[in-house]
């Protein structure tokens, strides 16, 4: 079943010489799956992951023929609906937990408020629910947790929090932007099995989205290959290895690996035409 | 690289060929911002014309600033021939304004080329060395910051003797606590960053780190804040003539003027308002230009 | 013959109650010409070493000795600078946003002495794959994997012997890092440079460095062979779990 659909999405920014398209037409769709979208630096994958909450700052600009959650279209929406659907139907998880904090409130604090902007409630019972939501991303040390502050918690830490948090309105469709690229490999393990189980368990769909081709690979679904805007390539995660574009090919080939030493790594040639390919429709 | 590029492409290119043509296209998109801007394009305008004013004031001054003309004292605006009326002594106040608008503009200009660099000079040193010599150097500008300014200005022109040059070096002496606050503050971010390290591992003292590698950042930010003190520095040079203890009479200097006509405001208001309008429009035009720098200039933005 | 030897190094900032010990009695030694790779999570002291080595971090103790000559204190001399370079992990900070590429390089060259900067500066611009074209631009005209290179020529502007690199592909996208490590290739070849390379990425230390020290908490854990990592056959068993999370299956 379809959670969001997505058309003909473009994301637009005025400068100087004209105006950029950071995200240029991309269709695809997410079920109650895990989609993972890869690119590079200015491929336009996070500004596609911000454009279905409309969260792109001005000047820039969204524009879409549907970006429908559940059948109903979000473009429509007015922003203090939207502002609902961020909170209640779609989270988001940031890269950086330090920026996604408020400095100044305990977490506790923070989660409690979370709670009761979504839901009318006790604060006790709000507290019963931040543990549960602490309970679910492996936190054992409630008490000490509640009552720390965001700087007291390290990057791993901070993170499943900031998961937690994003979890606590009990959202239809988790987004997660490079959600642990600034933490160590061990770490890193920890918090995709969190996010893992949270989306089997509650039948959430998840977009991830990354620059990591391994990790898309063995963590998700279904992959969205993306360069330059557009989409050049779809395939099932477990076939990434065998993906047909020559980009994904190339992204692929430029990994050093331990298995495999060799004294120079290949080196993408990149092909005009890939930018002017038409976008590979990924709605299933 | 055509020979059918015009000029704006070579400015606006990314690609620059030389040092001059690299220098050249920054300044070319930084005036294209500020070209964006408005109210900065407005105040810029006031200003340009101010020194047009000041540069020419000969041509246009209807009358010299010193010609007194008893019989036709305190006649009111758009009298024939004196389109601002005439002041107790008779003398012309639109040519005075206009003679003024130098003594305006060497103030602005000496108090600007002093205090920031003072405060450079103090910030980035006190923000670099840091250990005692930042304590020294930031209590010492403590102390003058913990004065009002004008009184401390007072206190100089006191000490010193009244006259422009001195009200000039008293404003100077009061306004530079600032700058050093700011260059400090913008040094000790700009100390710890990794390209200040590299050129620390090329061998570079802490005297080539500071003017080349410290002084070229903090320098956008105090441009910022100068224009936006402009307007106070006037204000103060102003108060200063109007006390008697800044330009003497018979000096056409702005603050001076509004003093002379202080005895006659009641019943010869024009005497008063016409220099209060000037100080007003310029001290407007600094501020509109500060905004429009400050958006333009903001390291914050990272040069774009 | 060694090249770089670091014996028994202590780090730590701050004082008394606040001191914090970033690095405790590491040892290793570097061969010339060979490649060293420091690997280790966020806070192992990886980095720290490295700062260490250059002065750049103020408080340590026990001996760091540059081909044969030991260092002391903070200050370093201009012989030391010559011999010694370093690239940093984010090629966005490490270039100052005022300064042409054409400024970098001149203002380097001339602190190492050299007179004639033009053809030097041009050289360099080709020999990290630039070329003039990009002389004359600002940071911010750049590219990531451009501004790196500019980063890697300024570090060669002196000639050095060795090359400190702390992270330096960490920031960048996997077709760049491939790119820039082909370039550190061809440059240690061409130049026969000692690297010794920080990094979180184990495959990336696998590929360019002959040995590797893996470091844990400020502590040298274990130091192996390229080989021993390639086989899955270290010892410890931090770098064993390190390198079994590093590992895609």
């Amino acid at each position: 079943m379809t959670l969001l659909e997505v058309e003909n999405l473009w994301v637009k920014f005025p400068t100087r010489q004209g105006t950029f398209d950071a995200v240029r037409g991309i269709s695809f769709s997410l079920g109650r799956e895990r989609l993972g979208i890869v690119g590079e630096s200015g491929s336009g994958k996070s500004m596609t992951g911000r454009a279905i909450l409309r969260l792109i700052r001005k000047p820039g600009m969204v524009e879409a023929d549907r970006i429908a959650l559940e059948g109903r279209n979000l473009l429509d929406l007015p922003e203090r609906d939207m502002r609902k659907v961020r909170g209640q139907d779609i989270s988001m998880v940031m890269q950086d937990p330090k920026f996604s904090l408020n400095p100044v409130m305990t977490i506790g604090e923070q989660l409690i408020e979370a709670y009761q902007l979504h839901n009318k409630g006790s604060r006790a019972a709000a507290r019963q629910t931040a543990i549960e939501m602490l309970d679910a991303v492996s936190i054992r040390d409630h008490d000490r947790v509640l009552r720390a502050y965001p700087h007291e918690m390290s990057g791993g830490m901070g993170q499943r929090i900031m998961i937690a948090m994003m979890l606590i309105p009990n959202p239809k469709i988790l987004i997660a932007d490079e959600p642990t690229s600034a933490l160590d490999v061990s770490v890193q393990r920890q918090i995709l099995s969190i996010i893992d189980d949270l989306v089997r368990d509650r039948g959430m769909g998840l977009i991830f989205i990354s620059h990591d081709l391994n990790l898309v690979s063995e963590f998700c679904d279904r992959v969205l290959i993306m360069y330059a805007g557009r989409i050049v390539e779809v395939c099932d995660a477990a076939n990434l290895h065998d993906a047909k574009h020559p980009y994904t090919r190339g992204l692929l080939n430029s990994l050093p690996r331990l298995d495999a030493p060799r004294k120079y790594l290949d080196v993408l040639q990149r092909d005009d035409a890939w930018a002017d390919a038409p976008s590979v429709d990924a709605r299933t | 690289m055509s020979g059918s590029q015009t000029l704006r492409g070579w400015l606006l290119t990314d690609a620059p060929t030389s040092r001059r043509h690299a220098r050249l296209a920054s300044l070319y998109k930084g005036w294209l911002s500020l070209r964006s801007n408005t109210m900065a394009m407005f105040g810029l305008g006031i200003l340009v014309l101010l020194l047009l004013t000041a540069a020419f004031a000969p041509v246009l001054a209807p009358y010299s600033w010193l010609a007194q003309d008893l019989g036709n004292r305190l006649q009111p605006l758009g009298t024939e021939g004196h389109l601002l009326g005439t002041d107790s002594l008779g003398r012309d106040i639109l040519s005075r304004l206009i003679y003024g608008s130098r003594i305006t503009l060497y103030i602005v200009a000496l108090v600007a080329l002093i205090a920031p660099i003072v405060g450079l000079l103090v910030g980035t040193v006190a923000g670099y060395a840091g250990g005692w010599v930042d304590v020294v150097l930031m209590r010492t500008t403590d102390i003058f910051l913990a004065f009002p300014r004008l009184v401390l200005a007072l206190a100089f022109v006191a000490a010193l003797g009244a006259g422009i040059e001195n009200a000039v070096l008293a404003i100077s002496l009061t306004a530079w606590p600032p700058y050093a606050r700011i260059a400090r503050a913008e040094t000790l971010t700009i100390r710890s960053s990794d390209y200040i390290a590299a050129i620390r591992l090329q061998g570079a003292g802490p005297l080539r780190i500071i003017t080349k590698h410290i002084w070229p950042l903090c320098i956008s930010s105090l441009i910022v804040r100068v224009t936006l003190d402009m307007a106070g520095i006037i204000l103060a040079a102003a108060g200063l003539g109007f006390l008697g203890l800044g330009a003497q009479p018979p000096s056409p200097e702005w603050g001076a003027m509004i003093s002379e006509g202080r005895r006659f405001i009641l019943d010869h208001w024009w005497v008063a308002t016409m220099p209060g309008l000037a100080i007003f429009t310029v001290s407007l035009a600094f501020n509109l230009l500060g905004d429009g720098l400050r958006d333009l200039l903001d390291p914050k933005d990272g040069g774009q | 013959m060694s090249m770089l030897d670091v014996e028994d190094l202590n780090v730590w900032f701050g004082d008394g109650r606040d001191r914090v010990d970033a690095v405790k009695s590491a040892s290793f030694t570097v061969a010339a010409g060979e490649s060293f790779g420091l690997v280790g999570e966020s806070g192992s002291g990886k980095s720290t070493i490295l700062r260490a080595i250059t002065g750049l971090a103020r408080n340590w103790s026990g001996r760091i000795s540059i081909d044969g000559a030991s260092l002391s204190g903070a200050k370093r001399d201009r012989s030391f600078y010559k011999t010694v370079q370093m690239v940093f992990q984010d090629p966005y900070a490490s270039l100052h946003p005022r300064h042409t590429v054409d400024q970098v390089l001149g203002e380097t060259l001339h602190l190492h002495g050299f007179r004639d900067i033009d053809a030097r500066v041009a050289k360099l611009l080709d020999d990290v794959g630039l070329g003039n074209r990009f002389r004359f631009r600002y940071p911010h005209q750049l590219s990531g994997g451009q501004r790196q290179r500019v980063a890697i020529a300024r570090a060669l502007a002196g000639e050095p012997d060795i090359l400190l690199l702390d992270e330096p592909t960490s920031a960048l996208d996997v077709s760049v890092q491939a790119e820039i490590l082909n370039l550190l290739t061809d440059l240690r070849d061409a130049r026969q440079l000692t690297f010794v390379m920080v990094s979180h990425d184990l495959a990336v230390v696998g590929h360019m460095c002959d040995r590797l020290a893996v470091m844990k908490d400020g502590e040298v854990v274990e130091i192996m062979g390229v080989e021993t990592l390639r086989n899955h056959q270290a010892i410890h068993p931090y770098s064993a779990a390190l390198l079994e999370a590093s590992v895609v299956g």
